[in-house]
């Protein structure tokens, strides 16, 4: 006698979907079974379709082709309302919270608890602390989300679509704004719900943390589904090789030798209020520095500080500067300095803007002609930077913000090295970038190194900073806990540095 | 290329206006004649197209200024004032020494705007507000509640500014044409015109690429300033006084030809020849309703509704470009 079938296998099933937009498909026929009480891991680089399956998932968008089901029962989402009516919530890689709004009014936006008459603040805040705790997070509900770093505002963001009951959950790179320490909380997170039968679909570019969670793994790569199974006997470097669809080569290269090189920027004692205290350090010619730590240690904050975009004290020395910070972009420019923000969309490029009017916006100078702009010129600039820095786009009159993130982040990175700078700071050089990308831009960061620039990588990827850096400070409450360097550089020590383990120990 | 780089939302308000003049010479036989397009239509329009296009650089770059038409009547009281304290020396000089006036009137009280903008960190809302109601306040003061006007005499030879011509040209006409030309040329020609763009699109953006926002905000309100200067210099040789009606709602006007041309209200996107064109719109519809003899008192009513439409058509647009 046959064991009885199992009635409505509780699942998410999804029927060659497919998504044209104009001409242009960017699904072909992905057909996916996604299971309660699995996590399920969808890899790919940027552009390989992995964002529009999912919004579709969440109800955001419709396919052109195909259809969903859940439970056997086919299914059809009007819009995220609906998606979430069934159990199915996406957590964007997006901060997408209310600034002004405070932590609870945040997390039941739009479905407010209700006394008899008024809003029930009371018991919103208490379920929002619950909540923010069973995250590991105590945040007090009542902070505004304007108060909160990113990180804090990502796990803000969780707490919201964990607050109904769901069946589903999507996760879009959840991790791409939290440190190492923050992570371990998410993925405690998920292994409950998963426990709580609940199904989990997990974009990422980490492989890593791929590696570590999922029970499935499927790869998408031109729209197309070309893997999908176990997680099981797959490495790393498989799942690499299966998204780009050709060896990789080793993800970091060799590094050039700066040991006793001439010392080319030394800053001393550097305090921003409240952020950073007495921070100094050095760097070297032909030197990669790499600079560690947890979210609010006061690394973004420090070299702001340096390159006059905070209120800041302290002592610099370079080639032809000495004495306090630098008062403006422009000053330390002149100096041969340059600093890429971290938030490439919120401070870096004019999203709204072409290309070429992105590349040259901080030099403009070098664009007038009896002060004219020369566009000839600028787009000459653009070619060579699209041909220099592989920026892959459609066309080259498009705006910025329809670009990839690996391709935004190369045309950031053209944009600052466009002053030709000497010292270049690179705050989260590969934030939200796909590991194509990635790769070209460790290339590029060794290169410059060995013609000599000197660069500050800070970072939130260990591995990043161990593959590329020749020294590392990392920080901790805004103060430089250590410097480490060849042999002593390993995960870790990063980590007993940044937490302050170590002194917990002693 | 052409095709390519053909964009209908920035070609939007020349064709809602082609559209207009079409229905315009529909309905009526005299609309499409040199005398009515030209004297009537056009050469209204001037002020509020030249004081416009300071508004679109301002607008450009994520401000406002509400203060625009109580500054043109504080400037043209203050010229008038002059002009009649020195009328015994008459002539020509003395309108250019005028003129030179209201051209520092108008810098400075753009300059104030600017500093309590950038330097005070006021809202543009609130600040321009405060000065709109200083500036009407000190122009009713000037005029002692009345009038000001210049003598019959010296309004003779001011005269020809706003009515005179030049190669079959109205002369205010071909001042917009010239405001517009270098202003088309500063806003996207030139380094500063970028930088207006880049700190309406995002501020951080501009002071992180080293861009100084204070600078470049507080020159919009300089522009504006110089703008109503030489809108208020075609004004006064037109009746040769200024009265409690000088200047009323043109900021209004202003701002409604500057965002039925194109430029966004929360900046990052300028369109200066949208902006002439978006002025003319206005004018053209009033002139049109008075043609076909509607009740003078609904022409508002009307203008606004044309607004409104006008607005949601380009909202379609925006949102098909998304």
């Amino acid at each position: 006698m046959e064991a009885p079938t199992r009635q409505a296998e509780p699942s998410l099933n999804a029927a060659s979907l497919s998504k044209a937009y104009g001409g242009n498909t960017v699904l072909h026929n992905v057909s996916l079974t996604f299971r309660r009480g699995e996590v399920h891991a969808l890899i790919g680089e940027n552009g390989a379709g992995k964002s529009t399956f999912m919004k579709i998932l969440g109800g955001y968008i419709q396919p052109s082709g195909g259809g969903l089901s859940m439970d056997g029962q086919p299914i059809y989402f009007s819009g995220p309302r609906a998606a979430e009516a069934l159990g199915v919530v996406l957590v964007h890689q997006e901060i997408l919270l209310a600034p002004h709004l405070t932590i609870a009014e945040n997390i039941f936006l739009g479905r407010e608890l209700h006394g008899r008459l008024l809003t029930d603040d009371a018991a919103m805040r208490a379920q929002s602390s619950a909540l923010l705790a069973s995250l590991g997070s105590q945040l007090d509900p009542r902070k505004t989300v304007e108060t909160l770093s990113i990180a804090e505002r990502q796990i803000v963001q969780i707490a919201r679509a964990l607050s109904g009951h769901h069946r589903f959950v999507i996760f879009d790179e959840p991790t791409a704004a939290l440190t190492p320490f923050e992570s371990e909380t998410l993925f405690a997170v998920i292994t409950k719900l998963r426990q709580q039968n609940v199904g989990i679909i997990y974009i990422s570019h980490r492989l890593d943390e791929v590696k570590r969670l999922a029970d499935v793994v499927s790869v998408l790569r031109d729209g197309q589904l070309v893997h999908s199974g176990p997680a099981k006997g797959l490495s790393p470097t498989d799942m690499a090789h299966l998204m780009v669809g050709r060896p990789l080569g080793d993800l970091y290269p060799a590094k050039a030798n700066s040991e006793n090189a001439e010392r080319v920027l030394d800053v001393q004692d550097l305090t921003v209020a409240g952020r950073v205290h007495n921070a100094s350090f050095d760097l070297r010619h032909g030197e990669v520095l790499g600079f560690a730590g947890l979210i609010g240690a006061g690394r973004t904050e420090l070299f702001e500080g340096l390159f006059g975009l905070r209120k800041a004290s302290g002592r610099v020395d370079c080639a032809g500067h000495k004495g306090g910070v630098f008062s403006t972009v422009n000053e330390a420019a002149a100096q041969g300095l340059a600093y890429v923000t971290e938030d490439r969309k919120g401070k870096g490029l004019l999203l709204e803007k072409p290309l070429a009017q992105n590349l040259t916006l901080a030099r403009l100078q070098q664009f007038t002609r009896f002060g004219v702009i020369d566009t000839t010129q600028e787009n000459a600039a653009l070619d060579s930077a699209v041909a220099r820095f592989d920026i892959r786009t459609p066309r080259k009159d498009i705006d910025a913000g329809r670009l990839s993130g690996g391709n935004q982040q190369k045309l950031l990175l053209a944009k600052t090295l466009l002053s030709d700078p000497n010292i270049i700071v690179i705050d989260e050089p590969t934030r939200g970038v796909d590991i194509g990308a990635k790769q070209q831009i460790y290339k590029l960061i060794a290169q410059m190194a060995h013609e000599g620039k000197s660069i500050i990588v800070i970072s939130s990827e260990m591995q990043e900073l161990i593959g590329l850096a020749h020294r590392i400070v990392v920080m901790r409450q805004g103060m430089v806990a250590g410097v480490l360097t060849g042999a002593s550089i390993n995960e870790r020590a990063i980590v007993t540095l940044a937490t302050g383990a170590h002194k917990a120990a002693a | 290329m052409f095709l390519q780089r053909f964009n209908l939302r920035q070609t939007a308000p020349f064709i809602a206006l082609l559209v207009l003049i079409l229905i315009g010479s529909l309905v009526h036989p005299n609309f499409l004649t040199y005398s009515n397009l030209i004297q009537n239509v056009a050469a209204r329009t001037a002020f509020i197209a030249i004081i416009a296009v300071g508004a679109t650089f301002v607008m450009a770059s994520g401000g406002l200024d509400l203060s625009v038409g109580s500054m043109s009547a504080f400037t043209a009281g203050a010229m008038i004032l002059f002009l009649k304290s020195h009328e015994a020396s008459g002539g020509a000089l003395l309108i250019a020494q005028g003129m030179g006036l209201a051209v520092v009137v108008g810098l400075f009280c753009g300059l104030m705007n600017g500093l309590v903008v950038t330097w005070g960190r006021i809202e543009p809302f609130i600040a321009t507000l405060g000065s709109m109601v200083i500036l009407r306040s000190l122009f009713t003061w000037l005029a002692n509640g009345g009038s000001l006007s210049i003598s019959p005499e010296l309004k003779d030879v001011y005269a020809p500014v706003y009515t005179g011509s030049f190669l079959g040209l109205p002369i205010p006409i071909i001042v917009v044409l010239l405001v517009g030309t270098v202003a088309a040329l500063i806003l996207y020609k030139t380094a500063f015109g970028r930088h207006v763009l880049a700190v309406g699109s995002n501020e951080e953006v501009a002071r992180y690429s080293g861009i100084s926002i204070l600078r470049v905000k507080l020159l919009t309100y300089v522009i504006q300033g110089l703008c109503v200067a030489i809108a208020v210099i075609l004004y006064v040789p037109r009746l040769g006084s200024a009265n409690s009606a000088t200047g009323l709602y043109w900021e209004l006007q202003a701002i409604t030809a500057v965002v039925v041309g194109g430029t966004l209200l929360k900046g990052g996107r300028g369109n200066v020849w949208g902006t002439l064109a978006g002025a003319l719109f206005l004018e053209t519809i009033g002139n049109i309703l008075t043609l076909s003899n509607v009740n003078v008192y609904l022409i508002g009513a009307v203008q606004g509704a044309i607004i409104i439409i006008a607005m949601l058509i380009q909202r379609g647009l925006n949102r098909r470009e998304i």
